[in-house]
């Protein structure tokens, strides 16, 4: 390393450290601050700590909202991506491995769905006829409905690295297609299906418009909608509002602590090449 | 050999297809139809093109729509321009460069909700903490979310701080694919830094940057959380955009003005994107 470059990377660090980190060190100190001394806003070391007290308080705010708010917006990434990758992967191998004139449609409403944005009100209108609007079933459906394009894309050209010859001795071995599929394929898949877990999970964890629309009422909250009314609700406590930002922002940091090299694979695909 | 079968049968879509027909294609056709509607999810009178007669006539309506392009291009172009930098000087092998690529990027994993309510306490007007750094320097401090002129470009800038990562990373591996061969010969002609960044690095990074830009402005005219989160529109309307105001005409029961918000909004990203790959497929470099 030159002096150069050492000199530059100081630089960079201190920038950033203003720029990109000083915002979450502000979420972390008011978060631990008392009531009074969190309604100042100022960027302060905290007079006394309170992480616990203020911890406890956030989850159980509104009988236990928050708690609810986790489980409910777990249950929907873990049911949605698991639907994601099962659905995405089948698209994916079939796309990649039988050409004909229909690949093009299929491309064609996969294209349209990483552009268009949904229509919502017509889409409540569909809910409520199937009797889903409102549902926890429903959000997974639609979570499903709009995170396909993107994991038929990653499958598909994963999958396109994977030989036919394992295929077409699966065959002569007598397999089935579901057997080629489960058997061969999908276990042959681990790294993309690792990619599409983490990056759709984070998205769905996040995701805020969708349950805003779909998922109104105390029930069925997500972690995102709770935050969201908490800033109605906390408007004289920011210690409290800034703890429920802070356990929001939790989940995601640890995953990106053990999944970086995945995220970062998701994130780039279609980077390099168009 | 009794059949023909192929060993990829198409039922294998079928699952896919039924939840993407059923809640993502049904109602964008159907959203034509309900947005030449007087519409309250019970009944439906058709009123034929009044709704978008209405985008053109409401002034917070076209404002709306305004807002929409300013803030997709500005994010965009911000966004592909400050990416590239960082890009550039994050692979130029300078000290804790893998802890800044973590530092950059992180944001982008974070739930906008939680950033909106962070940036909107820090940028209050006289408490905040951007207000009281720039008092103790003798600046005097704007309301960033409070003067309607400005809130649009607050929001603006936060999500340039926010969306900043990804474009980074994508431009990051687009260097990488880069061949160092192009440097050296770049050198030896004796080019200097800028001439190798105008001259080699910007025409070759050309894949990443048709990502970047098409990414951030599809997400840009999409955009709604981080609005809603700082300002919901205001102050007034001046930082509304489409996303937001399909939302507050959804709130006050005018389904049909809502989805014919949403059918412009569509129309709108249509326009921009299919043009803008034309262009960008056409105008492949020759090397």
């Amino acid at each position: 390393m030159t002096r150069r470059q050492l000199y530059t990377g100081i630089v960079s660090l201190a920038l950033a450290s203003v720029i990109f980190i000083l915002p979450f060190v502000f979420i972390f100190l008011t978060a631990v601050k008392s009531k009074q001394d969190a309604s100042r806003l100022i960027f302060s070391w905290p007079v006394e700590w309170q992480f616990w007290e203020n911890f406890l308080q956030v989850l159980q705010t509104r009988n236990y909202l928050l708690l609810l708010a986790y489980f409910n917006s777990t249950v929907i990434t873990v049911f949605a991506v698991t639907l994601l990758v099962l659905f995405g992967a089948m698209v994916g191998y079939v796309l990649q491995r039988r050409p004909s004139p229909w690949n093009k449609v299929i491309y064609g409403f996969v294209l349209a769905g990483l552009m268009i944005p949904p229509a919502v009100v017509p889409t409540i209108w569909v809910l409520q006829s199937i009797g889903l609007f409102k549902t926890i079933t429903g959000m997974i459906f639609i979570q499903v409905a709009y995170g396909l394009a993107f994991s038929v894309l990653l499958f598909r050209s994963f999958i396109a690295t994977i030989p036919r010859d394992l295929d077409e001795a699966a065959l002569i071995d007598g397999a089935t297609p579901l057997q080629i599929f489960f058997r061969v394929i999908l276990p042959l898949l681990k790294p993309v299906t690792v990619t599409v877990i983490v990056v759709q999970s984070i998205s769905i964890f996040n995701d805020f418009t969708n349950p805003l629309y779909y998922l109104p009422g105390r029930e069925n909250v997500t972690v995102q909608l709770t935050l969201y009314n908490f800033q109605g609700q906390f408007q004289t406590q920011f210690n409290l509002l800034f703890m429920n930002i802070l356990l929001v922002t939790i989940p995601p940091l640890i995953i990106y602590i053990f999944f970086n090299r995945q995220i970062v694979a998701g994130m780039t695909a279609g980077a390099v090449k168009g | 050999m009794v059949t023909q079968k192929s060993p990829y049968p198409y039922w294998f879509v079928l699952p896919a297809a039924i939840v993407f027909t059923v809640l993502f294609l049904v109602p964008t056709f159907a959203s034509f139809w309900f947005s030449l509607t007087r519409w309250d999810l019970f009944s439906t009178q058709f009123i034929g093109l009044e709704n978008y007669a209405q985008f053109l006539r409401e002034p917070f309506l076209i404002q709306g729509t305004i807002n929409t392009l300013i803030f997709a291009f500005a994010t965009s172009a911000t966004k592909t321009v400050i990416g590239l930098l960082l890009a550039v000087l994050l692979t130029s092998g300078i000290w804790a460069q893998g802890f800044l690529r973590t530092v950059v990027f992180f944001p982008v994993l974070v739930s906008t909700i939680g950033i909106g309510i962070t940036f909107a306490a820090l940028m209050h007007p006289t408490n905040g903490v951007i207000n009281v750094a720039l008092a103790s320097i003798g600046l005097p401090g704007p309301g960033w979310l409070t003067d309607p002129v400005l809130a649009l470009y607050s929001v603006i800038i936060v999500d340039l701080w926010k969306g900043v990562g990804l474009a980074t990373l994508i431009y990051i591996a687009g260097l990488a694919t880069i061949s160092q061969d192009y440097y050296e010969a770049a050198r030896m002609d004796g080019a200097t830094r800028t001439q190798m960044f105008f001259r080699v690095t910007v025409p070759l990074v050309r894949p990443a940057t048709v990502t970047v830009v098409t990414l951030s402005l599809i997400g840009g005219l999409r955009s709604f959380d981080l609005i809603w989160a700082m300002t919901r529109g205001g102050p007034g309307f001046s930082s509304d955009v489409l996303a937001s105001v399909i939302y507050k005409q959804y709130q006050a029961g005018f389904y049909g003005l809502s989805t014919a918000g949403n059918v412009i909004l569509f129309a709108l990203i249509g326009l921009i994107i299919l043009p803008l790959t034309v262009w960008f497929n056409r105008r492949e470099v020759d090397l």
